[in-house]
């Protein structure tokens, strides 16, 4: 996809985000969805290796979303791609649906593994990267991982294990948002240096705004040199949604109707604030 | 392997560990497919002459129990036939909850091996003993739990689960110098008990180290004219209905034994068979009380626990006398 292209993917995942959240009349995460639409836009518009009338093709790029609480922003993607149906994307949280508040592996949905329990996700792509190593397999592994679910310890055994190996077929994407369901980082376990760290565990790290899809696309790009790669991007929760930007009590909530054409106003503000900014291409 | 009396006696000198690695060793050239993990502790494992002679079917994620089991679930979605083991609460307990997201609710093909399962690590101490992973490992949807025997049941499993596709939790109890409970081959099936004494008094159902200190106590328990089956329910999830329904269907007491908390074990899962079965079968389990206890040596501690033969034959004859 082109830069337009990829802009509009992510503004649709937005509306998409608001939309089922909405309809799904329950409270769901729509802050950390919010914060990385940006991302998963250039990952399924641009940088992901796929086969959507085949999602089991063995080569395949693999995706985990380790921070699993973001499906939010992930079965948009997946409808985006084409790789699930309006139809099957339509079921978000009806009774007995395979797509719920969590993602439940089903790999005809393009869903690698199940995750909601922190810290897994990044470790189980260190496994499938490894093992894209040893079998001598040409696909990448990505995997997207909240700022917040960086307190788990299981998180950095991964980082360890990910540089020993020298797992140059991985990426993280940290979506360093820099909150978390009690509120700022900075105030329930201080993280305010998240590039060094993973710098310190071996990685290759890139620093970038996590909503600059021009920057986005070059951090994938750029070579790890014989290491695991980790973007850092740094991001706003509820990005887009100007009284959701900042204000953590979108991390978990139910919109309600006046809440959802407000949200759906300031997206479609926000929105034509970033034609209006021009070309910062 | 081939087993006969004298591979017998030398697997047993070695102990369940040690034999594990042996057994994986062995088997390597015939699984292709074949990853094998430790955290940091292969050489307590037996694995260093598989690491050595197989290093490219060997990663050791450090200690990292947790990632250990995410990262074999990674290997084992593409294709890979994992063992990954550790001590016992390390990883039933430490790992549980990547077992239960990764194994359990994937169904990915791991085997999570715990070495010192019970109380053998012995003046290690409390932290070190498995006495509560039955009751974890039991819980979790789709896992398979298993705890041979003796030596040679060890290799007998680890040659069954190699071919045998879903998640497992290998339990392996017992140290170096380890009874026998068998000298020739036999019939190994997951999922599938062994009835290796008959009597018509009584039903001793024993896992692991306690098979044997079972099969001994019936022989304690004829000399008293008490005539008692012993059953090796190596397989405790899921457990082998058709011969409880046999059991049942004799209507004999049930004794259940096994080196771990008398919450949630072996004793726990005849229980909850029985229970709703209205069968009025009577129940006694043999097994460590809800308690850090004591340590000492593995035969002091076994005795002090009442979990050596003359302990299990005494409760046995009391029970049945009530």
């Amino acid at each position: 996809m082109s830069y337009p292209e990829l802009t509009e993917f992510a503004r649709t995942m937005r509306q998409k985000i608001l939309d089922i959240s909405y309809h799904s009349g329950t409270s769901t995460h729509i802050g950390g969805a919010l914060s990385m639409t940006d991302v998963m836009a250039v990952l399924y518009g641009k940088v992901l290796n796929f086969d959507a009338q085949d999602p089991r093709w063995p080569e395949r790029d693999r995706f985990i979303l380790s921070k699993g609480h973001g499906v939010l922003g992930f079965y948009p993607a997946l409808l985006g791609a084409g790789i699930i149906s309006q139809e099957v994307f339509d079921t978000f949280q009806q009774n007995g649906s395979d797509l719920i508040a969590h993602p439940v592996m089903n790999l005809d949905l393009g869903i690698e593994s199940s995750n909601g329990s922190l810290g897994h996700g990044i470790s189980m792509a260190v496994g499938i990267a490894f093992a894209a190593k040893k079998q001598a397999k040409p696909f990448h592994t990505y995997t997207l991982v909240g700022d917040g679910e960086t307190n788990e310890g299981s998180v950095w055994e991964a980082a360890m294990l990910a540089s020993h190996l020298k797992l140059d077929n991985l990426t993280a994407i940290i979506d360093y948002n820099k909150q978390q369901n009690d509120g700022f980082g900075k105030d329930v376990l201080h993280i305010d240096n998240m590039a060094e760290r993973f710098r310190a565990f071996g990685w290759h790290v890139i620093e970038v705004d996590g909503h600059d899809i021009d920057a986005i696309v070059e951090a994938f790009e750029e070579d790890p040199l014989n290491k695991p790669k980790a973007i850092v991007a740094n991001t706003i929760k509820g990005k887009g949604v100007s009284f959701m930007e900042g204000d953590n009590s979108w991390h978990h909530n139910r919109l309600t109707k006046t809440n959802y054409e407000a949200a759906v106003a300031a997206l479609n503000n926000s929105n034509n604030e970033r034609s209006d900014n021009g070309n910062n291409v | 392997m081939e087993i006969t009396s004298k591979s017998a006696r030398q697997w047993a000198r070695l102990g369940p560990r040690g034999v594990y690695g042996q057994a994986i060793l062995a088997i390597a050239d015939k699984h292709d497919d074949l990853m094998v993990m430790s955290a940091d502790l292969a050489s307590s494992s037996g694995l260093e002459r598989f690491r050595t002679t197989y290093p490219d079917k060997f990663l050791n994620a450090g200690i990292a129990e947790q990632n250990m089991i995410g990262v074999a679930a990674g290997l084992a979605k593409e294709g890979y036939n994992v063992f990954a083991s550790s001590f016992s609460p390390f990883i039933a307990m430490r790992a549980s909850e990547q077992i239960r997201m990764n194994l359990g609710y994937m169904e990915l093909n791991v085997k999570a091996v715990a070495i010192g399962g019970g109380i053998s690590m012995g003046f290690l101490g409390n932290s070190h003993f498995g006495i509560e992973d039955m009751a974890v490992m039991r819980a979790i949807p789709n896992l398979t739990v298993v705890s041979p025997a003796d030596c040679v049941e060890v290799v007998k499993l680890v040659e069954s689960a190699a071919s045998f596709k879903g998640p497992m939790y290998i339990r392996l109890t017992g140290t170096a110098n380890c009874p026998i409970v068998y000298t020739d081959d036999y019939e190994f099936e997951i999922g599938k008990s062994i009835l290796l004494r008959e009597g018509a008094d009584v039903t001793l159902i024993a896992c692991g180290s306690m098979v044997y200190q079972s099969l001994q106590a019936a022989e304690l328990l004829a000399e008293q004219g008490i005539s008692a089956s012993v059953i090796n329910m190596h397989t405790i999830k899921p457990l082998d209905e058709a011969r409880l329904q046999e059991i049942i269907a004799k209507g004999r007491p049930i004794i259940t034994v096994e080196e771990h908390s008398k919450i949630g074990g072996l004793g726990s899962a005849i229980a909850e068979y029985l229970s709703p079965l209205g069968c009025g079968i009577r129940h006694l389990s043999v097994a460590l009380p809800d308690a850090y206890i004591k340590t000492g040596d593995y035969d002091y501690m076994l005795g002090e626990q009442g979990l050596d033969a003359k302990s299990i034959a005494q409760k046995a004859e009391t029970f049945l006398t009530k």
